[in-house]
């Protein structure tokens, strides 16, 4: 039962903040029993990390649910974002004073279904775990707080209508499974689906039907459409939230299904080289004429979701691995700028390139996060972002999906330029003198961390990815 | 791996200390106050770099071409990536000019940076400990970050304390050399992926196909002729040298193009040789389209930072037709000609970058006539505009006969074409001298700027103050490089003797991978011919 802590504290969080919303809690009453609790959750997480360091997987609820070390890692990862999101929004300037309880308790629910998500290996527990985690941020996009600004209530149904699709589809596709194989149970059609594969060209279909609530949550080519619409109508810290972790959380599903398609090249994996093409293509193309930060963001993310498929595509150890380490980096990169976004923002509304703006002067911290972030998702060394570069590129030749490589190249060179622009908005422009952002401890020591993290690991790569390394090879 | 090194004896491990002495620095920069002390400081960070480099010439062992002072560290060994360092004799050479220009660096902008000195110097010591890192590095990762990681220094000088057009260079410069290095990347972790390792070494010493060689070969040309640049890549420099401050003209003109002409030698020659010897005839054109295109266009530039600019893609043609010949003299003529170009041309944007304090322009002919108001400023620009042009006694001399006198052995209608550009830059520079020394020839010249918005005063040359000690001191210390490379070559020839033997062998065995019959009879022929001719000189010494 100790294994499955990490659930049980997430669930205790939720519930304390349901408790709260029904009174009126202060603030700073809301804000520390958030920090505190989601550090008893990461703290946790790290325990039972331990717990199953070395041991053989254990099966939980009539084998549906499964905690190895690749799903405790990915819980580690999700707790540990959610720390770092209340965090950085601890003002919570662009949610409504009397929604703070509930913003923080569905905030803590989809986490509770990316945590869930990584350990089921059943059809069905999975559908739910995915929902438990969407129809949390369903409600909290337009939760957000700003005197005639309506673009959440656009966001918020964006959001709902692709994902109410995005399982729909995903559903329909296992009908297919489960007609053909008569299981949901992930263990049991692991062996036999291969070979279906090869004589049923229906299971094809299906498999990719079934990913493509995945490809929703990662925001991937074909259901990348709401994006930057929902980056841009949702508050700072919300899409802070959307950008990452659901994407760890589909990546971590990915990786487990992926290898269904067996280690071969076959038209599955062609398929999904194709959509992996297309959105670094998509993103990367679009995300040069942003001037919003947050759609600029949206789009890299979807290139990023192309880079990371690369890596999946591999089915290797180093390939998994690299998938991990690159979304674990990304996962920093990215908080690191929603980080400097919401300090930039005032009163919550959106940055746009314009508004960075002197920011070196305003507060040089900021600047150099953002340096960090921008040129870490560009794959400059010596952050995080090259390295993970690196081994996509090295396990994805070892594959010899040259062509993949090459396209891939060419567009980390195309993204160089918008991410350029980023930094060169915060370093340029200094006529104007805007006012000196204020940064308290908290804050400060917030972009220490990320500037230590994205230089850390990408200067000393190994010890992540030993575990990153051990994480895969539970799953292939 | 160890029979490629000579580990390092000094009482300090020499090579990691010159990286991370730098890197401290600018760490220790953060915490200081005040724009003299932190201008103290870099010049201090700067010249004890410079001091501690010093070993590596009087240590230096000539007999051999493994490599130097090397040290070696597990570092990622998952992909058996290890920390190695160590030096040859064509990359020491670059290392020492390195950590001897950069002082230089912080000494010219010891007035003409008014704002931000703090991040300045920062930027500039991180340059350094990324330039030395690129030229000491024996791991082709390691190697990488480092070339990766100059660009945003250097993008950071172009784009915070360049010129008007500072946005448009700064990018420029960014995105061509980020694309060369994508390409770089993708060729490093193709020959991992053939070789298991690395170790550049051993990277050299295995046998490709020539259809993988023909690959990386392009991959690393790409990359490196935009570094150098060579014809048509040569559009970014003009573009970041006239933007850039003057450290930045300074380091991008000696330092930073000599990273496409040590990737060249690197890894192009020895990882690639059979591609490399084929595709020899047109590097050899583009490297004399280089040198004629540099020439013609230096000549028609009214802004003397733009005429610099161009006569580099001049020089640097002469260092990969040299590199291209593949012979000695071309080889050591092509290393030479790195040096020097790093030493004159980095005087002259210092020049340049003096002359603009005063006056407030680039213009020719803003700054005409000065020969009566700044004598020993005109007596310094003539000795570097000689020696730019590669007049006998200085050291531009040296480099160019070496690559001429090469080129002429195998290459003649390749080498008069050289002559043309060699003739083009004297011609250029004779005009920026005559104009600058001397006035106008239709007899105006600096007393038409009456009352112009650059504000030099009233464009009286009484206003024109002439070079103080610190510009003295600066200019001096190149002239002597200037004279003693010039009549006393040896010392350095014999420093790169070794490496370059090494190399041509490298070159020379490499050349049995050539197939056969598919590229016509007659050009297989020939490059078997050249083989042979390589293979017999290398047996000879």
């Amino acid at each position: 039962m100790s294994l499955f802590l990490p659930e049980l504290a997430l669930t205790l969080m939720a519930m304390v903040f349901f408790f709260l919303s029904i009174g009126k809690p202060r603030a700073s009453t809301l804000k520390g029993s958030a920090l505190a609790l989601s550090a008893l959750a990461l703290v946790i997480s790290f325990h039972t990390f331990q717990l199953v360091m070395g041991k053989p997987a254990e099966l939980m609820f009539f084998d549906a649910y499964r905690i190895d070390i690749f799903s405790q890692m990915f819980k580690i990862v999700f707790c540990l974002g959610l720390f770092i999101v209340i965090f950085l929004g601890e003002g919570l300037k662009g949610v409504s004073e009397e929604l703070r309880a509930e913003f923080y308790m569905f905030l803590t629910l989809s986490t509770l279904g990316l945590v869930l998500l990584v350990s089921s290996v059943e059809l069905l527990t999975m559908v739910i775990s995915l929902e438990i985690s969407s129809f949390s941020l369903y409600v909290i996009i337009p939760f957000r707080f700003q005197s005639g600004y309506r673009k959440q209530m656009e966001a918020g149904i964006k959001y709902v209508m692709f994902g109410a699709l995005a399982t729909g589809i995903s559903l329909y596709g296992m009908s297919y499974l489960f007609g053909y194989t008569h299981t949901t149970y992930l263990a049991r059609l692991a062996p036999v689906l291969p070979e279906m594969i090869k004589t049923q060209p229906l299971m094809v279909v299906a498999l990719i039907l079934l990913l493509g609530s995945f490809f929703y949550k990662l925001a991937m080519f074909p259901m990348h459409f709401w994006a930057p619409d929902v980056y841009e109508g949702a508050s700072n810290e919300t899409a802070g939230f959307i950008a990452t972790l659901p994407k760890v959380g589909a990546v971590a599903l990915l990786l487990r299904l992926v290898s269904f398609a067996g280690v071969e090249l076959n038209q599955i994996t062609g398929i999904l080289a194709t959509f992996a093409v297309l959105s670094m293509v998509i993103g990367n193309l679009s995300a040069l004429v942003q001037e919003d930060l947050k759609r600029l963001l949206a789009y890299s993310s979807i290139a990023h979701a192309g880079y990371v498929m690369v890596a999946i595509l591999c089915v290797s150890v180093m390939g998994y691995a690299s998938a991990v380490y690159y979304i674990a980096g990304y996962l920093i990169m990215n908080l690191a700028c929603f980080y400097v976004i919401y300090h930039v923002s005032k009163n919550g509304d959106n940055v746009t390139l314009s508004d960075l703006k002197g920011l070196y002067k305003n507060s040089p911290l900021l600047a150099l996060t953002l340096v960090l972030g921008a040129f870490g998702m560009a794959g400059l060394p010596p952050t995080v972002g090259f390295m993970g570069k690196f081994f996509i590129f090295t396990s994805a030749i070892q594959k010899s999906l040259y062509a993949l490589v090459i396209i891939t190249v060419i567009n980390a060179g195309i993204s160089a330029y918008y991410y350029l622009r980023m930094v060169r908005a915060a370093f340029l422009t200094s006529e104007d003198e805007a006012s000196v952002i204020p940064l308290n401890a908290a804050a400060y020591a917030l972009g220490v961390f990320f500037i230590a993290t994205i230089l850390g690991m990408g200067i000393f790569p190994q010890v992540f990815m030993d575990f990153a390394k051990m994480a895969a090879g539970t799953i292939l | 791996m160890e029979h490629y090194l000579i580990h390092n004896t000094l009482s300090y491990p020499i090579l990691s200390v010159l990286v991370i002495v730098p890197l401290l620095g600018a760490g220790v920069t953060l915490f200081l106050k005040g724009d003299h002390a932190i201008k103290a400081w870099g010049l201090l960070v700067t010249l004890v770099t410079a001091a501690l480099s010093v070993p590596l010439y009087t240590n230096w062992d000539f007999g051999t071409s493994r490599y130097q002072f090397a040290e070696v560290t597990e570092w990622f060994p998952f992909l058996s990536l290890n920390y190695v360092v160590g030096v040859d004799g064509i990359s020491v050479l670059l290392v020492l000019l390195t950590t001897f220009v950069m002082p230089l660096c912080v000494l010219c902008s010891w007035t003409y940076i008014k704002d931000r000195f703090k991040e300045f110097i920062l930027v500039t010591l991180l340059m350094e400990t990324a330039m030395i890192g690129v030229f000491v590095s024996l791991n082709t990762v390691l190697f990488f970050i480092f070339w990766e990681a100059m660009l945003v220094p250097m993008y950071l000088l172009i784009a915070v304390w360049g010129g008007e057009r500072k946005d448009y260079a700064s990018i420029k410069f960014f995105l061509y050399t980020l694309l060369g290095s994508i390409f770089l990347l993708v060729s490093i972790v193709a020959l991992f992926i053939k070789t298991g390792t690395f170790f550049i070494p051993e990277l050299m010493a295995h046998e490709y196909s020539f259809s993988f060689q023909m690959w990386i070969f392009l991959a690393f040309t790409l990359a490196f002729a935009i570094k150098i640049p060579m014809f048509p890549f040569h559009t970014w420099l003009p573009a970041a040298h006239v933007e850039a401050p003057v450290a930045g003209s300074v380091i991008l003109a000696s330092i930073l193009l000599k990273m496409g002409g040590y990737g060249f030698l690197r890894f192009c020659l020895p990882m690639a040789p059979a591609a490399t010897v084929y595709c020899v005839p047109y590097l050899i054109f583009f490297s004399v389209v280089s040198i004629v295109v540099g020439g013609y266009l230096a000549l028609g530039q009214s802004d003397i930072k733009k005429l610099i600019a161009y006569s580099s893609v001049g020089h640097m043609g002469f260092v990969t037709l040299g590199i291209f010949l593949l012979s000695d003299d071309g080889i050591k003529g092509a290393m030479m000609q790195m040096l020097n170009h790093g030493v004159t041309t980095g005087a002259l944007f210092i020049l340049v970058g003096i002359i603009y304090e005063r006056t407030h322009s680039r213009e020719i002919d803003k700054n005409s006539a000065l020969g009566m108001a700044m004598p020993v400023y005109v007596t310094y620009l003539v000795i570097f505009s000689l020696a730019s042009f590669g007049f006998p006694g200085t050291n531009g001399f040296i480099g160019e006969f070496l690559v001429l006198m090469g080129t002429f052995k195998t290459h003649l209608v390749a080498g008069g074409f050289a002559i043309l550009g060699a003739i083009l830059a004297a011609a250029y520079m004779l005009r920026l001298v005559q104009k600058m020394v001397w006035a106008d020839s239709d007899g105006h010249g600096h007393h038409d700027d009456h009352g112009d918005d650059h504000g030099h005063g009233d464009g009286d040359h009484h206003a024109l103050f002439d070079l103080n000690m610190r510009e003295i001191g600066t200019l001096t210390f190149l002239v002597c490089f200037v004279f003693w490379i010039g009549l006393n070559p040896k010392p350095l020839m014999d420093v790169m003797d070794a490496s370059v033997t090494q190399l041509l062998h490298q070159v020379g065995d490499g050349m049995k991978s050539i197939p056969g019959g598919e590229h016509g009879s007659g050009h297989h022929a020939a490059l078997m011919d050249m083989g042979r001719q390589i293979r017999e000189w290398v047996a000879m010494r």
